[in-house]
Formats: structure tokens, sequence, C-alpha cells
């Protein structure tokens, strides 16, 4: 019998979009200077959600000062508990307006409610109130028993996991003493200056949070600007690089957070079932937009004939499709430019003769959607196998021993993320000790904690987010 | 694939055991994690509509309390019969399950509804007694006319490494059925983990089970969502290697339609549709019927009736 699941999508009513949002600076939202405007699509329907402003020099300038009046004269001075009620106080109005944040993340960033709901928003919601509960205790974190903040962070966020990374980079700045000026992605600004209003609702400070819109030009601005103390940044490697030319010979402090290439290695004993589970979940969730996305799978050639048809049958059953249905798998890709991306970089797999494989799946007729795709006969020498895709798009390679699936996988100018599959505990072991990366994952992908370190090796950034580590990227 | 390859024939215990622990390890956490994404599933309107009159047809309205009587297993029959007396479009359940001495009972008070009787047997529910007192207590069964025998199989041989021993006796039990079908209970619950588990699912098929069934219900924690779970992959496997379908029974505290309808997305998106029928997923209840059956009229009509307006039986 077909069971098909009726549509269900979650009600958009729960938000209100303004028709424009200007830049949040010094506890107001304030045009842009240069009264310039970019629009944020829906890329599931290309539907005009906002326009947005885009802050000039002029506006960082303004941020920047704004940001250094509040941390002089109010946070720097705050005690460090008066810090952390602020932070929980951010926190509980974040899990108020959860429902809202997710429907509008969901919009703004084309990635399935699912995942929103139950991942994105309770973790942004998390950070704040793990690092609201440092903000009197820094004195026993490990970095001295009086340590200051640095002052002004810029912090320059993606645009996967708009709101989480938000959090990721404010949640540790404030709770430390530090004051921000924020810049979010071009394509995903929306629930950022949500957050300033959920900061306006907190009754934080002027000036502690500032959210600057715009594109790159904005981020230069922001980078460049020797008002700041520290640069945050987490993006391409490319624009990473960028950064560290410009931030060079400053005494700004910097973390990168950057691509990725990440091995999930399934061993010949591993749990096939949950393996499988893992693998999908590693490369699909969030339609592969996953800096730490496993986007290679090295599976012992033994089982590899056992392990595929295995794979197959489960991505076929991923469901695609309106991002606000809550049984949606895989949402839109987020913008037309990475679409393109992604498809070029397929097809040069095409081209170097690897063999393509998506299960038969509809796509939308409007917006950016790319089917779930699996490239088997990739070998270390292909383009895809190397280069980050940051997409839907599995490479499949295999190993014959243990030392050759750890060569293979560190075998890439990447060290941010691995996993690996196996029921041995010795092995895992082994095999952990010897991974260049800066998160191993044992027997799961993808699972993130607000108490756990993040962060690469290599041409994936250095720093690190997230638990007590994170504290040490804001602190003197 | 290898490792779902149909096993030797079963002559040692060692060929069994070398068998069972050659199938692939399972992961609890991911067990569990999987059925809980799976359990997100939001199922409305038609798709609820239709999962709600498969979910009845799959029902197997149970009884199996020592105090039952001629007069409540016939009035559980009627109730099978007829669930709503309300709505004569709501189908009639899978069938009626009872102990082995209300067999003859519940044949005579569903003659000529088409329902089948499932005779609980082999000791149930400890199956705690000699191979031929269970092989007596399954003969007696369909000789009684039940067309379904759901027999325990020996634990404390499957946890003592004795796998050879349950083999044979689900076999033997199997020949005592003739003609009628065997679901075979594993009873989860004592058997405890996840590997056990796949283990047992797939001894159990090959041993020639033409139904794996999670518990008796007298055992806590019964069918739940990760144990049903990985019983599916199993006859999803064992379908894979050798052609064959075996069906799925969870048994005890699936007690309204939200579960039910869990289990069947479990279904759909593990075993697949193929399963997705009365001859290959079973649920066995007796409070669920009453929820499924509110739940029908509720999406029909828009209103919520009590329940005081569906039979207890």
């Amino acid at each position: 019998m077909i069971f098909e699941y009726a549509p269900a999508p979650e009600s958009r009513s729960v938000v209100q979009l303004r028709e424009t949002y200007d830049l949040f600076v010094d506890g107001e939202f304030t045009p842009a200077r240069s009264g310039e405007y970019l629009t944020s699509l829906n890329p599931a329907d290309e539907e005009e959600l906002a326009r947005v402003a885009v802050a000039g020099e002029a506006d960082v300038d303004r941020a920047v000062a704004a940001a250094r009046r509040a941390q002089e004269t109010v946070w720097g001075r705050m005690s460090g508990a008066e810090r952390g009620k602020y932070l929980f106080r951010i926190a509980r109005i974040i899990q108020e307006r959860s429902r809202e944040l997710a429907v509008l993340e969901s919009m703004d960033n084309g990635k399935p409610i699912k995942e929103t709901r139950d991942v994105d928003i309770p973790l942004v919601a998390a950070y704040f109130f793990y690092y609201a509960g440092w903000a009197d205790k820094l004195a026993h974190a490990g970095f001295g028993p009086n340590p200051k903040p640095l002052g002004v962070a810029a912090q320059i966020i993606p645009w996967n996991f708009p709101l989480l990374m938000l959090a990721w980079k404010i949640a540790p700045a404030l709770a430390t003493g530090n004051t921000v000026v924020l810049k979010p992605a071009e394509t995903t600004p929306l629930t950022a200056l949500v957050f300033a209003e959920i900061c306006q609702e907190a009754d934080l400070p002027p000036g502690v949070v500032n959210i600057l819109t715009g594109a790159g030009e904005t981020g230069r601005a922001l980078v460049e600007h020797p008002g700041t103390d520290k640069v945050a940044f987490t993006g391409s490697t490319d624009v990473g690089r960028q950064i560290a030319r410009a931030v060079a010979g400053t005494d700004k402090r910097l973390t990168l957070e950057l691509g990725g290439k990440g091995a999930n290695i399934v061993y010949d004993d591993a749990a096939l079932d949950q393996a499988v589970e893992g693998v999908v979940s590693g490369i699909f969730f969030n339609q592969g937009h996953v800096c730490c996305a496993g986007s290679r799978l090295l599976v012992q050639e033994s089982i590899a004939e056992e392990f595929l048809p295995r794979l197959k049958a489960r991505i076929a059953k991923l469901r695609l499709g309106d991002p606000l249905d809550k049984n949606t798998d895989i949402g839109a890709i987020n913008s037309a430019a990475q679409l393109e991306r992604i498809r070029e970089l397929t097809d040069t797999a095409d081209e170097e003769g690897v063999e393509r494989w998506s299960p038969d799946c509809d796509l939308p007729e409007s917006g950016y959607w790319f089917a779930p795709t699996l490239l088997t006969g990739v070998s270390q020498a292909h383009r895809v196998a190397r280069e980050e895709i940051f997409g839907p798009v599995l490479s499949v390679l295999t190993f014959r021993t243990p030392e050759e699936a750890v060569a293979k996988a560190n075998n890439t100018p990447y060290g941010l993320s691995a996993g690996v599959w196996t029921e041995k505990g010795s092995r895992m072991l082994w095999t952990a000790e010897r991974l260049r990366a800066g998160v191993i994952w044992s027997n799961t992908f993808n699972k993130f904690d607000p108490t756990s370190p993040f962060g690469g090796y290599k041409e994936s950034g250095y720093g690190r987010e997230g638990g007590r580590h994170g504290l040490e990227a804001y602190l003197g | 694939m290898s490792h779902t390859a149909t096993a030797p024939e079963a002559t040692t215990n060692h060929a069994l055991r070398a068998y069972l622990y050659g199938l692939p390890g399972v992961d609890e956490v991911g067990a569990r994690s999987r059925a809980q994404d799976l359990s997100t599933r939001s199922i409305k309107t038609t798709a609820k509509a239709l999962a709600i009159d498969l979910a009845i047809s799959m029902v197997d309205l149970t009884t199996l309390e020592g105090a039952d009587t001629p007069g409540k297993v016939r009035s559980l029959c009627a109730k099978a019969a007829l669930p709503d007396p309300a709505d004569r479009t709501v189908p009639k359940v899978g069938a009626v399950c009872v102990y082995p001495d209300m067999v003859a009972t519940a044949v005579e008070a569903l003659r000529g509804t088409g329902i089948g009787v499932a005779s609980v047997a082999t000791a149930f529910p400890s199956g705690r007694a000699h191979l031929d007192v269970k092989l007596a207590d399954t003969r007696r069964a369909v000789a009684d006319g039940a067309s379904e025998i759901d027999m325990v199989i020996d634990r404390g041989a499957f946890l003592s490494g004795d796998y050879l021993k349950v083999h044979e006796e689900i076999v033997a039990v199997k020949e005592a059925c003739g003609q009628a079908h065997l679901k075979v209970i594993l009873e989860t619950g004592e058997l405890v983990t996840y590997d056990n588990v796949r283990r047992v699912s797939h001894l159990a098929m090959r041993a020639g089970a033409d139904f794996i069934k999670t518990s008796t219900g007298k055992v806590a924690p019964a069918a739940t969502l990760p144990v049903t779970l990985i019983m599916l992959e199993a006859v999803r496997d064992h379908h894979a290697a050798t052609g064959r379908r075996v069906g799925v029974k969870p048994a005890g505290g699936i007690r309204n339609t939200k579960d039910a309808i869990r289990n069947l997305v479990l279904v759909n998106e593990t075993a697949g549709p193929e399963w997705l029928t009365p001859d290959l997923f079973r649920i066995g209840a007796s409070s669920l019927l009453n929820d499924l059956l509110m739940q029908r009229t509720r999406l029909s009509t828009g209103t919520y009736p009590g329940p005081d307006y569906y039979t207890q039986d």
C-alpha cells in the first residue's frame, strides 16, 4: 500500500516580517548612511521576504564607536553575575519565541523546519544558557585569576546556520565582557535582526550588540576597521585567507572557522544500519551546507558492495521539498550562487569519469534545488574528493586497512571533522588518535553541544568555539 | 548481501552462533535516535484517515487475563466484528487473540465474520514447560480452530547461549501449527540488548516464523519504537536475502492513535510500503482500538465524541 504523507506545513503566521529592516546600532534600528538596501529571498520559491539595509564604512564607524562606548562605560564594568542575568534573559526569550525563529530561519535559509525546530533554535538557546552560566565564573575557567575582556569584537557569520552561528559568536563574547559588531550573511540576515529585537526586549544596554547587515564590502569594512580588538569569522577558506591578511600586523586577535572535507570512515565491523544513518545525516543534514559535513565516505572495501545498496535505499527515502513542511528532510539550496557552485563541481566529476547517482526525486519548479547525490568510483585525485562542495553531494571512496583509511582521511588540506564507525573500541581509539581533525565523532555524526569545543586543523581554521575553550578567544 | 545471506543448515549450536554473531551489530544510541526522528513525522488529514483505517485492520484485539471468561471473550469478538456500532464503514480488525482454552469460544463467536482467531500457546507467557507440553498446547489450539499461533521462545535458552534449542522449538511448533500461521514472540524486554533483538529476529525467521512479535505484554518494556525498528530492519534484510517476507507484530504499550501511526511510519520508511498490510504487520492491543475509533470520528465529523460513545468490551 502506498502511504502518502499529506502536506503538513508549519504556519507562517507566527512570523511578522517588516518590509524593511535597518541597521541595529547602539540599541536602535537606524537607516544606513548609504541608503542602499539588499533583498533577502526565500530560496525555496524566490519570494522576496524583506529589504535589508547595506552598511557602509560610516555605519561601521558608528557601530564600532557605540560598541566601544558600551564596553568601556557599561558592559566591561558590570559584574559577571549581572551580565549573566542578561544572557539568561536572552536565552529565555529565544525559547519563548522559538517557533517564530524556527519558521523565519527556515524561510530565509531554505532549511527544513524539522531542523530549525529540533536542532538550530534549541541549540541557540542552549549556547546562551551555557555561556550565561560562565559569566560569573571566569576566574575559575583556567585563564588566570582575573581574566579581562578584549574589548570590541568584529564578528562575521555564514548563511548555513544563521542564528546558531550568531549564538556561537555573541554568547561567549558577551559572557566575557566584550561588546560586538556582528555582520550576518547577505542571504540570511533576518533572524539576526529579530535577535536585535530580542536584545531590546531583554533591555540589553545600547551598544553591547550591534548588527550590521550587508554583503562582502560591509564585511571587509568591518574587518579592516582599526577600532576593534578581535575578529571572529566563520565562512569559506578563501575569505578566511583574506581576513588573515587584513588582520596580520595589527594587535587584533583572530579566530577562523573555515571549510572542511570531512571523512566518514566505516569499518567492516560497523553497526551497518546506524552507520548508514550517520553517513546520510553527515552529508544531507542542512542540504550539506555544513562546514563539518562528512562529505567523503571512506568505506572498507570488503563491505562496500553491501553498504552502498543500503545507503542508496536510505537516500531514496529522503523527502525533498517545501522547507516548512514538517516531513521535509531536504530543503532548498541557500542561493543561486551556491547552486551554481554545486553544479559546477559535480559537473567536473562527470567529466572526470566519476559515477553519479541520485534517487528519483521531483525538484520544485521555482527556487534553488539540488537532488541528493552519490558519487562513486571517486579517488583522491578527483576534484570532488578534494574541494569542499558545500551541498548534498557525497563522494564515496574505499580503503583496505585502517592505516589506509587514516592516510586517506588525513590527505586533505582541511581538518575540521571526521567520523569513525566501528563496534570495536580499540580500533575506534586507534583511529581517532591518528586523525588530524578538530572534531571526531564516534558512531555518530553532526552532533553539537555548547559544552564541547569546536574548530579545525590546517586550512579549516584556528581557535576554538564552544565549551570552556571557547572563552579563551575572548579573554586577554 | 553477505551479512544477511541464508544461514547454513542449523545442525549445530556452533554454526548457529557463528551465523548470529556474524550479523552486523546495532548501535543503541543510533537506533534510538532513528526511531525518535521517525516519530516526529507529522501525519495529517487524508494521510491520517488512511493510517487510522489501516491501523484498525491491523489490530489483534487481545484479551489475555487469568480472569477471562467465555462471556468476556464473546463480547470482545462482537467488538472485533463491529468495532463502532454507529459507523458501519469501520474496517474489521486483524484477529482476536486469546488463551488456548478460549479458542473454541472465540471461533464460535466469530463464525461468519471472516475474522481469524489467534491463540497464544507454548506455555504463554513464560514458556517454561517441556516441549511436549508446548506442542500439545499448540495442537489443541489449532484443533479448536485457531488460524494463528503466537508462541513464546525459550528466553532462558537464548540467554544461556543454547540457540539450537530455541531454533528447534520454533521448528517443532511450526510443524505442529500445520496450516495455522506462526507468530514468534521474542519477549525483547527480557533479552534487553538491541544486538539480542536483531539476533533473535534472524534466528526466529530462519526457523520458519511467519511473524516475529515483540512481547507478551506481560513484561515491561514491551513494544518500544527502537525494538520495532530493529525487527523491521531484520525482516527487510531477510527478504533481501531470501525473497521471503516475514511479518512484524509489536504488542504491549501501544495505547493511542499517535503510537499506532508512529509504528506505521516506521514500517513505511524501514521495511517499506509492502509491509503495510495486515498480512505483514499487526498490532497487539486492547485499549488502542477505541482511541482509533474516536480519532476516526473526530477526523470525519470534526467533533470529539466522549469515550462513553464507544463500547467497552
